[in-house]
């Protein structure tokens, strides 16, 4: 028996304490007061905490979470990472993410499973071809990997794909993006988590937001289910929650909260290495590291704040598979879940500073969350430090919508466009 | 699959229906300002609570108000738009 399992069964014997560390600590109680509060334990929230203390040198920080720890999207989403998008402010924001990907588990310390397997949008038309023609100079043009496909470029990659696609949608093409990749999603908080701990950030999970303290259109404090703190600055991130987080200052914003579902197959041994979407079928799918397909589809189309799932949402999102992919047929699928998506008009976040002075916001982050996480922290957390948006966010401001600056993000997924 | 009770139909399934979004008083387009117009243009209060929406059953092209809860999903009523007192139609 290894010498490490001996000292867990002896000390578990004994009835001593857990030896190993924790990823972080779990303090007590909240201090009086913090120089930054962040609302939302979950990916975003705690890669600004991290990056605030690495970066900037601000370590009197706190991130608070209602729930666990990255239990809301950060575990909800379909983990694709990608920077193909339409517009010039998406495709530099997201490409300046995926540099950050790239290196986080040596950043980190920690295996995130970042795996580039290539992603392929699929054309059934014309249609689709011109859009993918249009994304792929865009893309060119800011120095992103990305390439208009044949459908036998297609076929050799994924030998398993019905090209004839049921017979309605034959596959035409693609658009292609080769650094397309996925990671394990729990992996990125905790190792945010657990970086951020390790440069002094508290974390606190279980602690809810009853109100925010506004006085002279100012931030002066946030109260919680587990006592007062008073801060000048803080940062919300919190997807689904946050129009109730900005009915507390009187804010309004477009947000609508929509489910997003997805479902998960029994585990298959390696089969399907790139990242599959088709916009006209609604449906995406990659192979995890374990080896379950993860698949989801577009948005539930009324506004609902519930993390139910449905069965029509999987008999519809099984059949556009069985039309990709006949033999899953005999595949089960495991489970299926969903998250609450903060969406926006224009399928762009809302990011910056706000009218309120010391509230930063971090939302619409609708179905392109996940990806974003690394550029969001760390221009979120540039903003909460200087006070001024970073330059990759300005067009991504709440106030764009009084201007009716709107970006029109057409490449997000899981959107019908 | 879910039913919803149509005041026109009856009971019938979800996929019949598409939700036409809370219902709003407009502002007058010709005398509001422009900041007050773009807000209700853009603005939602997304919220969970109960609030009256315009459904839509798709097959008959019947336009009505439904009373739903946003966070559990349940239809507390619907009625005809012409029964709406002050429903901003």
């Amino acid at each position: 028996m290894p010498r490490r399992l001996l000292k867990f069964a002896v000390n578990s014997w004994l009835g001593r304490r857990h030896p190993e560390p924790r990823m972080f600590r779990a303090p007590e109680r909240l201090k009086a007061g913090y120089e930054v509060v962040i609302i939302g334990g979950g990916g975003h929230g705690l890669a600004a905490a991290y990056y605030l203390a690495r970066d900037h040198g601000i370590r009197d920080v706190v991130v608070i979470e209602r729930g666990y720890l990255a239990g809301g999207n950060t575990a909800r989403n379909t983990t694709i990472i990608r920077a193909n998008y339409l517009t010039p402010e998406g495709v530099k924001f997201y490409d300046a993410s995926m540099k950050l990907w790239r290196e986080l588990s040596a950043e980190l310390d920690f295996n995130l499973f970042y795996s580039p397997r290539g992603h392929l949008t699929l054309a059934h038309s014309d249609a689709d071809l011109r859009t993918a023609r249009w994304r792929a100079e865009v893309n060119k043009h800011f120095g992103v990997d990305s390439e208009v496909v044949d459908a036998g470029f297609v076929k050799k990659r994924v030998p398993e794909i019905n090209l004839h696609c049921g017979g309605l949608t034959p596959i035409v093409g693609a658009l292609y993006h080769a650094p397309g990749a996925i990671a394990r999603h729990d992996a990125v908080a905790w190792g945010y988590a657990r970086g951020a701990d390790q440069l002094g950030v508290e974390i606190h999970q279980d602690t809810e937001v009853l109100g925010i303290d506004v006085v002279g259109g100012a931030v002066t404090g946030v109260r919680t289910s587990r006592g007062h703190i008073a801060t000048k600055r803080v940062l919300c991130a919190v997807a689904g929650r946050t129009p109730a987080i900005l009915e507390m200052i009187g804010l309004d914003s477009p947000l609508a909260i929509h489910p997003l579902q997805a479902m998960v197959s029994e585990p298959l041994k390696p089969w399907l290495d790139p990242i599959i979407v088709s916009s006209s079928l609604h449906a995406y799918v990659s192979q995890s590291a374990r080896g379950e397909l993860v698949m989801g589809a577009s948005l539930d189309p009324h506004e609902l704040h519930s993390t139910r799932s449905t069965l029509d949402f999987a008999e519809g999102l099984a059949a556009n598979m069985l039309n990709l992919f006949p033999f899953l047929s005999e595949v089960k699928v495991n489970r299926q879940w969903a998250g609450m998506a903060d969406m926006t008009p224009d399928f762009t976040p809302i990011m910056g500073v706000t009218p309120c002075e010391g509230f930063f916001l971090d939302a619409g982050w609708g179905t392109w969350g996940f990806k974003a996480t690394p550029i969001s922290g760390k221009t979120m957390s540039h903003t909460v430090a200087t006070g001024a948006n970073h330059p990759l966010i300005e067009s991504f401001s709440l106030a764009r919508f009084a201007r009716l600056e709107l970006t029109g993000e057409k490449g997000a997924a899981a959107v019908g466009h | 699959m879910k039913l919803i009770t149509c005041p026109l139909n009856g009971p019938r399934p979800l996929l019949e229906f598409v939700c036409g979004g809370e219902v709003r008083a407009m502002p007058d387009p010709d005398t509001s300002s422009d900041g007050v117009w773009t807000a209700w243009l853009l603005n939602r209060n997304s919220v969970a609570r109960v609030r009256r929406e315009w459904w839509c059953h798709t097959p008959s092209g019947y336009w009505f108000i439904a009373e739903r809860d946003t966070a559990s999903d349940d239809f507390l009523k619907t009625y005809d738009a012409a029964d709406a007192v002050g429903a901003g139609a």
